[in-house]
């Protein structure tokens, strides 16, 4: 069996800059992800990122993941890349299918970075070919240049509904309308005040409550909720949509560290269950870390942050990293992210993610 | 099934024009089409159109894409004879044979050794 000091499962933000900090402090990576390219859904992110100089703030996602993948093929890490990880055993070792052919791979040290799934929302209609999640839209518009139709409607007003609103518009979709169960829109305004000045119409309190069609969306029927979230009879409104995109939350995948045996905590704010981790991102099972996404639904920013501080973490426990130097390199990525989070959604985050941790 | 050009994004105020890169033909059901070499097969259907990938086992009821990155299997399809391949991630080739797959589908043309 192969063996390897550091395994890093997922090749997205976390994962990249994981598998980057890992080889420059000396350690054997591989980087293992099952999609054909690395990259995560950094490519299909054309918006400028938030937070300062830093974070990388200012630049788009795209351009982000390009330079990952540029410094992880100079830092010499190994990248398995249309390798899916189907199993996680005692002893860390991984068992991974590529080509229809399954091997194994023996880790002195894994990271977890696999991400996120979108969430669907149940309303008559859910299944109907034309309702697709947010990031699927993203993913058809932005990566393969492909409209998933010609007229929709947003369900969320997150900041996942409001920008990718505005990028089915940069592709050539009209945005019908944008809904928002909440009283109050969800995200950035700045972002909300870019679609009104396009003409679309935002409505707050106001949810799906059927998508229609017969092989396909064909219209979509919204409705006004109460301060209950009950819905108000009489103020259904049909609109003659062929898409209908949800932007209703990311629920980390969490399989992995299921295998793993981690303790894990509910938390609604992070997405659902998230692994238990320290600090240094450790899990509760020693040596297995998590970054990004299934360490609870945040941005890839902080993502970035995380998969760097578990690397330390992992490239420290291994001796390769003197513990004053992994210390202050482990507390500069902690600063930058303090910072990124100095926001009122920021400080929730933050909030959860402390009450996570466990006891070093 | 609406015109190819129509659902291309060619212009974009970011991604700028679309290069022009080489095609490949595919089989969907019993139509040949163009796709772009690369491409996952569900862009290259979304691209003419078709938005029904498959019918479900018990109520028969259309799928399409949901996730379109390889997590929700909402958009499998039997491709070149192997039922629920995920077409989201499946990259299309010259000559690939895709069909809408009904329930779970059948292994077309392929035949196990007994064991």
């Amino acid at each position: 069996m192969k063996k390897v000091e550091l395994a890093v499962i997922g090749a997205g933000p976390a994962g990249l800059c994981a598998a980057i900090e890992g080889a420059k402090h000396g350690l054997q990576v591989t980087l293992i992800d099952e999609n054909i390219r690395a990259g995560g859904q950094l490519f299909k992110q054309i918006h400028k990122f938030f937070g300062s100089g830093v974070h990388r703030a200012g630049i788009r996602g795209v351009d982000i993941g390009s330079q990952l993948l540029d410094e992880t093929e100079k830092a010499g890490v190994e990248v398995m890349l249309d390798t899916v990880v189907w199993g996680l055993f005692e002893d860390k070792v991984l068992a991974l299918v590529h080509e229809g052919r399954s091997t194994q791979l023996s880790a002195e040290r894994i990271i977890l970075a696999a991400g996120a799934t979108e969430n669907a929302l149940a309303f008559p209609g859910w299944t109907l070919p034309g309702v697709m999640g947010a990031g699927a839209a993203q993913t058809m518009m932005n990566m393969h240049r492909v409209m998933p139709g010609k007229k929709a409607i947003m369900v969320g007003s997150g900041n996942v509904g409001l920008i990718v609103g505005y990028q089915l518009i940069q592709a050539g979709i009209k945005l019908e309308l944008l809904v928002e169960a909440a009283p109050e829109i969800g995200g950035y305004s700045v972002h909300a005040s870019k679609l009104a000045r396009n003409g679309v119409k935002i409505f707050t309190s106001t949810t799906i409550k059927e998508a229609r069609g017969d092989e396909r969306v064909e219209s979509a029927v919204t409705v006004s909720v109460d301060e209950n979230w009950n819905p108000v009879p009489g103020t259904e409104r049909e609109h003659e949509v062929d898409m209908v995109c949800l932007a209703v939350g990311l629920s980390p995948l969490i399989e992995l560290a299921r295998l793993a045996g981690c303790g894990f905590k509910y938390l609604s704010e992070l997405g659902g269950h998230v692994p238990l981790h320290d600090e240094k991102m450790e899990t509760t099972q020693p040596g297995i870390y998590v970054a990004g996404d299934i360490a609870g639904i945040d941005e890839a920013s902080t993502a970035m942050e995380e998969g760097r501080i578990a690397a330390l973490a992992a490239a420290e426990s291994l001796g390769r990293l003197g513990g004053e130097e992994a210390d202050a390199l482990k507390k500069s990525a902690r600063k930058r992210m303090e910072e990124f989070w100095d926001g009122s959604f920021g400080r929730r985050v933050k909030a959860s993610k402390e009450s996570l941790s466990v006891k070093e | 099934m609406r015109k190819d050009k129509e659902l291309r994004v060619n212009e974009h105020p970011i991604l700028g024009s679309a290069e022009e890169r080489p095609r490949v033909k595919i089989k969907v059901d019993d139509q040949w089409m163009e796709a772009i070499e690369g491409e996952p097969v569900a862009a290259a259907l979304m691209a003419s159109g078709k938005m029904v990938f498959r019918y479900t086992t018990r109520l028969n009821e259309p799928r399409g894409v949901f996730c379109a990155i390889g997590r929700c299997t909402d958009c499998m399809m039997t491709v070149d004879g192997i039922p629920n391949v995920r077409t989201c991630i499946t990259p299309v080739r010259e000559g690939m044979v895709i069909l809408t797959q009904r329930g779970e589908g059948r292994w077309e043309g392929i035949s196990f050794e007994k064991g």
